[in-house]
């Protein structure tokens, strides 16, 4: 008995849920996925889920896991705020609100976690899966087997992050950990260990997606598409992945040096012993800040789409938006000091990093005049995707103001870690990210099922997030003014908070109903589908090479890989009315499906679970299990399948013909 | 109905206490000059872009074929020169004043007022409460620090757990609180009152109830608070203060007399080299260390 249990680590009955709220989301989270499988089982569809998706290795269905994991995890993440909403709301004075503190200290963890890591990242790779390549004029990425090793890496660690809701605890020490908080003398359970874990497994993944996508863009563009003619999308896709090659070691490493100290019992990052935990501080943040470029630049490339799309006019500046999106990418390197200038840094070091975080509003700036002078003298759609544009402009320059303040050292030293910067980062994070990508998704989704999103129900998600988000937000603006500092589970009734929390609830309610509204969508217009079903390949009259393929697209992208001479290459074939319609097809080759991504990750995730517990035994099996997994792949021969010319010609013209049917 | 909630707006900002707007301290005072100061800089772009949004929506909707249509026109070296230079030069002036008020500002300087002598506080942030030792005057209190009116403070702070951020809003800006390390911050009250702190950073299960009273007295108050302080029966030694240092939550105030003397110095070289605590380095060899004036 003993032996058995000395196996399992420190892992026993104990790390079952003990309080309430916890014990819920654990249980609806198994009851999900028990539903999940008797739904698999009922209709008979577990082949067709591993032969059609979890051993896929194409980009486009890779893309739509990624979207469907990350909007899934949107949901846990809101279900968080909305904790946090309600406990701020009504823990004053004497009431101690719905959550205890250790509870509250988890979900804002988790919350952060899981925005930045699992929703923004996640809707991000996404994209970048479904768009690049068609952009490009490519059939596919440069390692599609290393494309789908990164996403079951990231789905790794997004499971192991809710795993911990069922199976001990997650870290309570914000969503960056900070030392010593987060070292064993002050942390002793298991959740910084899930948090360091499942962000190492989730992060390998997100470098190999970055080294990807940066081979992709650069050898497997089209013929005549030079990099002065790529889609903006592709040049904010191309900057991000040099960013995430040089950020995301650094969070590799900083993660191994804090797993290293609470697992070995080094003093890279503890308080004494030779430890220094501002060294973490800085390591983290060497990432940190780059990090948020790197998820809002390909937004920046969503707007730039959707701005020339909906304004029927070239986007206005490219050489200026091309030269914004690189002057961001390197300035985002050069400010991380600016998230702890309280740290007594000194006047001259503070200075230069406020000097140069403010100077990133400048290419920030040039891309709001070009986007608006696309706009100008354009024929404007206001369809969804440019409501949210709207919504962006307006919401991200005022949340530059408040950028450009705290740029200032003294004016940080009265806002920093009060409410006022949570309303900061959370502006610019969800009217610059998730509306982009949300954006994206309405615009792109026709291309991927072959029918368009229901327009009113995306109108109102939209109008519902905004709204949501003026009211949510900014009396957080005020609180932080008022002195209240980020992440209080209780505070006193004399503090004169309590009315401006209610009214952020209701904000977070009112985002809540946009959700709703965006769920509503999706259901109603794939119930419809059949009506809505009119496979146009081009439902926005699109500029860009994605739009030349039919909707579906084919699983080869293009049966002729495209020609470009210009930028807007699509727009330029329309208008010269270049036939579409090939004769002379040919074998297309294409990489099977494998396994190997979905093993590697399986083993990755229980070493990860093995290293959390302490159950050595499980971390020699998944790292093993991790090694013979890559080394197995490597040696397999015959990693492609062709596709007869015939059998292409019988897909385009069965294509084609249903586009002019309906 | 928008002018109406705008009123409400207004109104509200005016009436509720937000003690960043209406500070009662030198520093606070020109921290929230320094936020009008860059709020209006950024006006002078934030203006015309909200300006020209609407109206260039409005005016090229797709409904309204009156609007000029130019769907080839797309780029100007004139416009395209016009909006990197004006932010650029915004920037400038910015940077500027960054510069100016970083050095200014600098939590580290000392502030000086003619003819009064400033007062030491040392502050050592715990799970889950603040001490605050007076080593002038022998006194020490937890959670309520005192001082007295345009007098200004010298606080020199460390921690004896994790990081804290110490803040009073009313008074100025903030600064981290790091075990093994000693930073400075220099404020001044100019207003009579008391005024709310705690700690901006997360330490722990009993973060929340960090708070502590910030109290600007006059100069007999606060000498009469001394002595109260003074004849507390409780003395902080050293078995008072190692039980002082265990976690607890939501502390009351309190007060000791004689703390240790370099009980402050103590707390910080414990965690520097741990074989060194008891024994007193003077404090100019501090300055020397790695990571001792708050890197």
């Amino acid at each position: 008995m003993n032996s058995f249990a000395s196996l399992l680590g420190k892992l026993d009955i104990h790390a079952l849920p003990h309080d309430k709220i916890t014990q819920g989301g654990a249980a609806s989270l198994v009851l999900g996925m028990v539903a999940v499988v008797v739904l698999l089982t009922y209709f008979k569809r577990w082949k067709w889920l591993y032969r059609e998706w979890l051993t896929t290795v194409d980009p486009k269905k890779i893309g739509i896991m990624y979207i469907v994991v990350a909007l899934l995890m949107l949901l846990r993440g809101g279900a968080d705020a909305l904790m946090m909403r309600a406990q701020q709301a009504t823990s004053v004075g004497a009431a101690h609100g719905v959550l205890s503190s250790d509870t509250f200290q988890q979900v804002f963890s988790a919350h952060g976690t899981i925005m930045i890591f699992f929703v923004g990242m996640g809707l991000m790779f996404g994209l970048f899966n479904l768009i690049v390549p068609l952009q490009i004029g490519s059939r596919d990425v440069a390692f599609p087997v290393l494309n789908a090793t990164s996403f079951w890496l990231y789905a790794a660690g997004m499971a192991l992050v809710n795993l911990s809701l069922v199976v001990g605890e997650f870290s309570a020490a914000g969503w960056l950990a900070y030392p010593p908080l987060s070292e064993l003398k002050y942390s002793p359970g298991v959740g910084v260990d899930y948090w360091i874990w499942s962000l190492q497994i989730a992060g390998i993944g997100s470098l190999m997606s970055g080294i990807n996508f940066f081979v992709t863009i650069v050898k497997m563009r089209c013929k005549g598409m030079d990099l002065m003619k790529m889609p903006l999308f592709c040049w904010s896709v191309l900057t991000t992945s040099v960013m995430i090659m040089f950020a995301f070691p650094i969070l590799t490493v900083t993660l191994t040096l804090l797993a290293l100290d609470r697992t070995l019992g080094m003093h890279f990052f503890t308080a004494g012993a030779g430890g220094n935990a501002m060294m973490y501080v800085n390591l983290i943040w060497a990432w940190g800040h780059p990090e948020v470029y790197i998820l809002v630049l390909p937004a920046f490339g969503v707007y730039s789409e959707i701005v020339a799309t909906f304004s029927r006019k070239s986007l206005f500046g490219y050489k200026s938006m091309v030269g914004a999106l690189a002057a961001i990418a390197i300035l985002s390197f050069t400010v991380w000091l600016h998230h702890f200038f309280t740290m007594g840094a000194g006047a001259d070091v503070n200075a230069f990093f406020g000097i140069m975080t403010m100077l990133i509003a400048v290419p920030t700036g040039v891309k709001i005049f070009n986007w608006l002078f696309t706009m100008y003298q354009g024929r404007i759609h206001f369809a969804s995707p440019m409501i949210w544009f709207m919504g962006f402009v307006f919401l991200f320059t005022l949340g530059g103001v408040a950028g450009v303040m705290m740029a200032v050292p003294p004016i940080d030293f009265q806002v920093h870690n009060s409410l006022f910067l949570v309303a900061h980062f959370h502006t610019m994070i969800i009217s610059g990210v998730i509306f982009g990508y949300l954006a994206g998704i309405t615009y792109w989704f026709p291309k991927f099922f072959g029918f368009k999103l229901n327009e009113r129900l995306g109108k109102y998600a939209a109008w519902c997030w905004i709204v949501g988000f003026i009211l949510a937000f900014g009396p957080l603006y005020i609180l932080g003014l008022m002195g209240a500092t980020r992440r209080l589970d209780h505070y006193s009734a004399a503090m004169g908070w309590q009315q401006l929390f209610i009214v952020a609830g209701i904000g977070v309610l009112i985002i809540g109903l946009g959700v709703f509204f965006q769920l509503l969508q999706f259901g109603v217009s794939i119930w419809q589908r059949k009506a809505r079903l009119d496979y146009a390949p081009d439902p926005w009259r699109g500029r860009t090479l994605e739009w030349a393929t039919p909707s579906p697209v084919p699983v080869y992208n293009f049966a002729k890989l495209p020609e470009v001479s210009g930028r807007d290459a699509f727009w330029a074939m329309k208008q010269t009315k270049q036939a579409a319609a090939d004769k002379d097809f040919m074998d297309i080759r294409l990489p099977k499906n494998t396994p190997a991504g979905l093993l590697v990750a399986g083993f990755a995730f229980a070493a990860g679970f093995g290293i959390i517990w302490h159950i050595w035994a499980l971390l020699v099996i998944g790292g093993l299990g991790v090694l013979s997994s890559i080394i197995i792949r490597s040696t397999a021969e015959r990693t492609e399948y062709t596709i007869p010319a015939k059998q292409v010609e019988r897909i385009e013209t069965e294509a084609r013909a249903r586009e002019s049917y309906a | 109905m928008a002018a109406a909630l705008l009123a409400t707006i207004i109104h509200y900002l005016f009436t509720a206490n937000i003690p960043v707007l209406q500070p009662a301290g030198v520093i606070g005072q020109k921290e929230k000059h320094l936020m009008i100061l860059a709020i209006l800089l950024c006006l002078i772009v934030v203006l015309p872009v909200f300006t020209m949004t609407i109206f260039i929506a409005w005016k090229y909707r797709e409904s309204n074929h009156k609007a000029k249509y130019n769907p080839e026109w797309d780029h100007s070296r004139l416009f395209e020169t016009v909006w990197w230079a004006i932010p650029f030069i915004i920037i400038g002036i910015l940077s500027v004043v960054a510069w100016r008020s970083s050095h200014d500002l600098d939590p580290f300087k000392a502030l000086a007022a003619p003819g009064v002598k400033p007062l030491n506080i040392q502050v050592v942030s715990l799970d889950w409460k603040w001490l605050f030792i007076y080593p002038d005057q022998h006194v020490a209190s937890v959670n309520r620090v005192e001082f007295p009116v345009n007098t200004p403070i010298n606080f020199e702070l460390t921690s004896d757990s994790v990081m804290n951020s110490f803040w009073v809003p009313a008074l100025g800006g903030q600064i981290y609180t790091m075990p093994g390390m000693s930073t400075q911050l220099h404020l001044m009250s100019d207003r009579l009152g008391s005024y709310n702190g705690s700690s901006a950073n997360i330490s722990g299960n009993g973060f929340a109830g960090m708070t502590f009273t910030a109290v600007s007295a006059t100069g007999e108050n606060f000498g009469r608070w001394i002595k109260t302080a003074k004849n507390s029966s409780k003395s902080l030694d050293t078995v008072a203060y190692q039980a002082l240092a265990e976690p607890s939550h939501d502390n009351q105030v309190s007060y000791y007399s004689s703390p240790q003397p370099g009980l402050f110095e103590n707390v910080v070289m414990k965690y520097m080299m741990p074989e060194m605590s008891g024994s007193l380095p003077p404090s100019h060899m501090m300055d020397g260390m790695p990571g001792m004036a708050g890197m």
